[in-house]
């Protein structure tokens, strides 16, 4: 038997309609400059902007060029600037856009563009590194595991959903001007160990962020806020940091 | 063309490339190889848990872990394998709590644990609490994890680098891993990286198939470059089903829905896993109830305007404990079919999964070059091996499980054979058939559409290989992949260029779906049983006197060539699988 309807069974509810994505485009090997190109594609009830992409490199023009894994918003691989918005992709239904205009889909501002919708993202990763992004303790290993109380595991979970999509840190306009600072998932990354009750790290990195190009430079904008597909209240865990930085103390 | 030199070199870096990594790098000069960035790497999408019998919420050890593997697998599952992974699970999942892993808590601050399916006490006699989570984004966790170690430790990580070709030197009449063929997408230039010991770490191959919970990168690399070059393929057409994917769409909502008390209905409202497994019910091995789903389907009890799906109903859990244990799965209901779990049914349907088969490979994760012999130097960990310790249906918590134990294994034999061994010569002209490879398709300037022709493939393997299978739709299937393969032979990309071509990638992945399509499918016609993921239609019954064996599977100038080797039995005699 066929086991699959074609369509997801939702879809029934809402019909194909017509979209037109303005795409900014990059080819490194023959553009001088970025250049917007529009494509108009029909899609199906609860496509995805990531359906639509792949639409246009499948059946029109293959050497679109955008990053992209799980489709389900998880890896962390396909932010973009969707109508000017930091969102994943494969997360952002068609249908939940307007779709009288085109919908603009650019690349993460803030970080060097290498073709079309992808970007350079050694920065982002080298940012989470510099934080010591890993638990840090003393002693002697336990034979068992380490206890940690509900509530204490409670104390850092939000920070624990982040997938190093880069959508916070390329929405934040100290970002865009100051190409040292930080950026907030390095202060999220950070957030996940100093405020875990078994790790031992918090000192030394509160000393890195207490940095000129560290947590201080938080304008409190919430565009990261707004910005992460994970819900994480990225501001909020700067805030924290922020006030454990002058209080000393987690 | 660079080249560069390590002791082992390991391809892939999710879970298991991770956890090789771990060992490898802190003994000898190693290099990970990956595709994508390592957190992008599926592992991240695993949801349920990782079983171990810890024994911290009920009584459990790990003989019991070892039968439920056993027999969830349909007694294909080489038992001294399963028993070392029983045993080690609980040292795998303290490993990772002492590297940070954010477990969920009990009162007393310990791993929580939480039932998952087929996972029992005292051989089958009802649900077991075994599966130690971190709500349902276990894999997240432990991929997070894995790479925050891999930062503590210094390994050194090639990013978005492709390998496409596994090289082999001669010494002495016998094969020897000499390195890797790699391809830069930034760059498009080609790596040839000499290693004393490759360890194969690339994952499923979920793309065969157009409903899966698998990532588009998951085209099962490691498996089609192994198989070229001439080695086995073992157990290929057991793929497994997973009951709850978001209908249409193969989302996964995890087995810890009905862990934490989901039920799914038909039509009628009916809880039917009552009359499939009247023990275990919604918690029976995913074989069992994604039969029970395309069943009711068949029968006409489906739901909605086609018929074509059932229900997970979760509107009897408190929204608060669906909250604290299911938030991304619920999340994903409401993002990708607007339904709202707390108050609405979810609609949902089988989606491929995960692929039983692969590499063969020792408990040491040494590849073999035959039915027996291991090839000196060559390593292979996680869903792209078959060790077999998932036989013919993986119990869900035991891959994750499975990339622990044996990734560590693989890094700590790489390390110790590289440090032991010689260096072998590269062969001459190492990255020529594959420069050929690529240029090949790069220049042709008409042809087909690699995405047609995927698709395709998609559709007549969900049509003739899926949960239900017969002679006749496995010839159906076999044909078709044939001329698609011919007309593979005529495809053209549209990129032309150098930098991040990722048509022409996707061009060479298709490729590889091509090759693994027909192994799954000429091992499914062979194997004339059901047994696990396997069913067939016109032979209903597991047959233990003639297919109680592993399929190898060779590739021959004439097609695939199967063979076949015994499965290791130690203390189970195959029984009834009821539950
Ligand atoms: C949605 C979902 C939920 C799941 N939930 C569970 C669960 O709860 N419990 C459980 O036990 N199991 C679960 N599984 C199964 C389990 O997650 C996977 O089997 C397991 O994570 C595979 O790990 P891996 O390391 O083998 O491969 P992956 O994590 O897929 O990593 C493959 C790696 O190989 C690299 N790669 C691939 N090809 C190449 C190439 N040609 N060159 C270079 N690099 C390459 C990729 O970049 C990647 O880094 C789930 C699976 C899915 C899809
Ligand atoms: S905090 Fe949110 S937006 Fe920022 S990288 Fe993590 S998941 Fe993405
Ligand atoms: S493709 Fe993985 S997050 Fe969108």
């Amino acid at each position: 038997m066929t086991a699959v309807a074609e369509a997801p069974a939702a879809s029934s509810v809402v019909p194909s309609f017509q979209v037109t994505v303005r795409l900014r485009r990059f080819n490194p090997e023959s553009d001088t400059e970025p250049r917007w190109e529009d494509h108009t594609v029909t899609m199906h009830g609860t496509d995805r902007v990531l359906d639509a992409l792949h639409k246009i490199k499948w059946e029109i023009d293959g050497s679109l060029t955008f990053r992209r894994s799980c489709a389900h918003g998880i890896c962390g691989s396909d932010a973009m600037r969707i109508n000017g918005r930091n969102r994943l992709a494969c997360k952002t239904l068609l249908k939940d856009l307007p779709l009288d205009k085109p919908i603009t889909v650019e690349p993460i501002k803030g970080m060097t563009v290498l073709k079309d919708l992808v970007v350079d993202m050694d920065p982002f990763f080298e940012a989470y590194k510099s934080i010591m992004p890993f638990l840090i303790t003393s002693g002697n290993e336990p034979t068992r595991e380490r206890r940690q109380s509900p509530e204490e595991r409670a104390r850092y979970d939000d920070t624990t959903k982040c997938i190093m999509c880069a959508a916070c840190t390329s929405s934040c306009p100290i970002y865009w001007t100051d190409g040292q600072y930080f950026g907030p998932q390095a202060i999220v990354g950070a957030h996940r160990f100093i405020f875990d009750s078994r790790d031992e790290g918090a000192e030394q990195r509160l000393e890195i962020l207490n940095d000129r190009d560290g947590v201080w430079r938080c304008r409190t904008t919430f565009n990261c806020t707004d910005a992460c597909p994970r819900g994480i209240e990225v501001t909020k865990a700067i805030q924290e940091v922020k006030r454990a930085l002058l209080f000393r103390r987690v | 063309m660079q080249t560069h030199k390590y002791d082992v070199v390991i391809v892939g870096a999710g879970g298991a490339g991770m956890r090789a990594a771990l060992e490898s790098g802190q003994r000898v000069r190693t290099a990970v190889l990956t595709k994508l960035y390592p957190t992008r790497s599926h592992t991240g999408a695993a949801q349920g848990g990782m079983c171990a019998a810890l024994a911290n919420v009920e009584e459990d050890n790990w003989e019991w872990h070892t039968f439920d593997t056993v027999k969830g697998g349909d007694f294909l599952v080489d038992q001294d394998a399963a028993e070392v992974m029983a045993k080690e699970a609980i040292d795998a999942v303290l490993d990772l709590e002492k590297m940070g892993l954010p477990f969920n808590r009990t009162p007393d601050g310990l791993i929580d644990q939480r039932r998952f399916g087929g996972h029992t006490r005292k051989h089958g006699e009802a649900a077991v609490r075994r599966s130690c989570y971190a709500a349902d984004r276990t894999g997240h966790m432990i991929l997070q994890t894995l790479y925050q170690q891999c930062i503590k430790h210094g390994v050194e990580f090639y990013n978005e680098f492709y390998v496409l070709d596994l090289l082999f030197t001669e010494v002495d009449g016998v094969r020897r891993t000499a390195g890797v063929v790699a391809y830069e997408l930034a760059t498009g230039e080609i790596h040839v990286f000499q290693a004393k010991a490759v360890v194969f770490a690339t994952g499923g191959a979920g793309k065969v198939y157009k409903t899966t919970s698998n990532a588009h990168t998951l085209t099962g690399d490691g498996m089609a470059i192994a198989f070229r070059r001439g080695l086995p393929l073992e157990d290929m057409e057991f793929f497994q089903f997973h009951p709850t994917g978001l209908a249409g769409l193969g989302i996964l909502l995890s087995e810890a829905a009905r862990g934490e008390g989901a039920i799914l209905r038909n039509s009628e409202g009916e809880r039917f896993m009552e009359r499939y497994a009247p023990t275990l019910k919604d918690l029976a091995p995913r074989d069992v109830v994604a039969r029970a789903m395309a069943n009711e389907v068949r029968e006409g009890r489906g739901c909605g305007p086609d018929k074509d799906y059932v229900l997970l109903d979760l509107t009897h859990l408190e929204p608060a404990h669906i909250d604290a244990k299911l938030p991304d799965i619920t999340e994903f209901a409401r993002t990708y079919l607007g339904v709202e779990p707390y108050t609405e049914p979810v609609p949902v349907f089988p989606t491929a999964h995960y692929a039983m088969g692969g590499m063969p490979t020792t408990v040491d994760a040494e590849v073999l070059a035959d039915n027996s012999q291991v090839l000196p130097g060559l390593y292979a960990a996680g869903e792209v091996a078959c060790v077999s310790v998932h036989g013919a249906n993986r119990l869900g918590t035991n891959s994750l499980l499975d990339i622990n134990v044996f990734g560590r294994r693989a890094g700590l034999a790489a390390a110790a054979f590289a440090s032991r061994a010689p260096w072998v010569e590269l062969p001459s002209s190492p990255a020529d058939e594959t420069v050929a490879q690529l240029e090949g398709i790069r220049d042709r300037s008409d042809g087909e559409r690699v995405a047609v022709i995927r698709r395709e493939l998609q559709e007549t393997m969900d049509a003739n290989a899926q949960v239900f299978r017969s002679e006749a739709t496995l010839k159906q299937a076999l044909s078709d992949i044939q001329a698609l393969k011919a007309r593979y032979q005529n495809i053209a990309v549209q990129d032309k260029g150098r930098r991040f071509n990722t048509d022409l990638l996707e061009a060479v992945e298709l490729g590889f779906l091509l090759d693994l399509a027909e192994v799954i499918v000429v091992g499914a016609m062979e194997r004339k049983e059901s047994r696990g993921g396997h069913f067939r239609e016109d032979y209903q019954n597991r047959d233990d006197v003639n297919y109680m064996r592993h399929t190898m599977a060779y590739r021959t100038g004439e097609g695939v060539r199967l063979d076949f080797k015994p499965v290791v039995v130690t203390r189970y005699q195959p029984m009834e699988r009821t539950f």
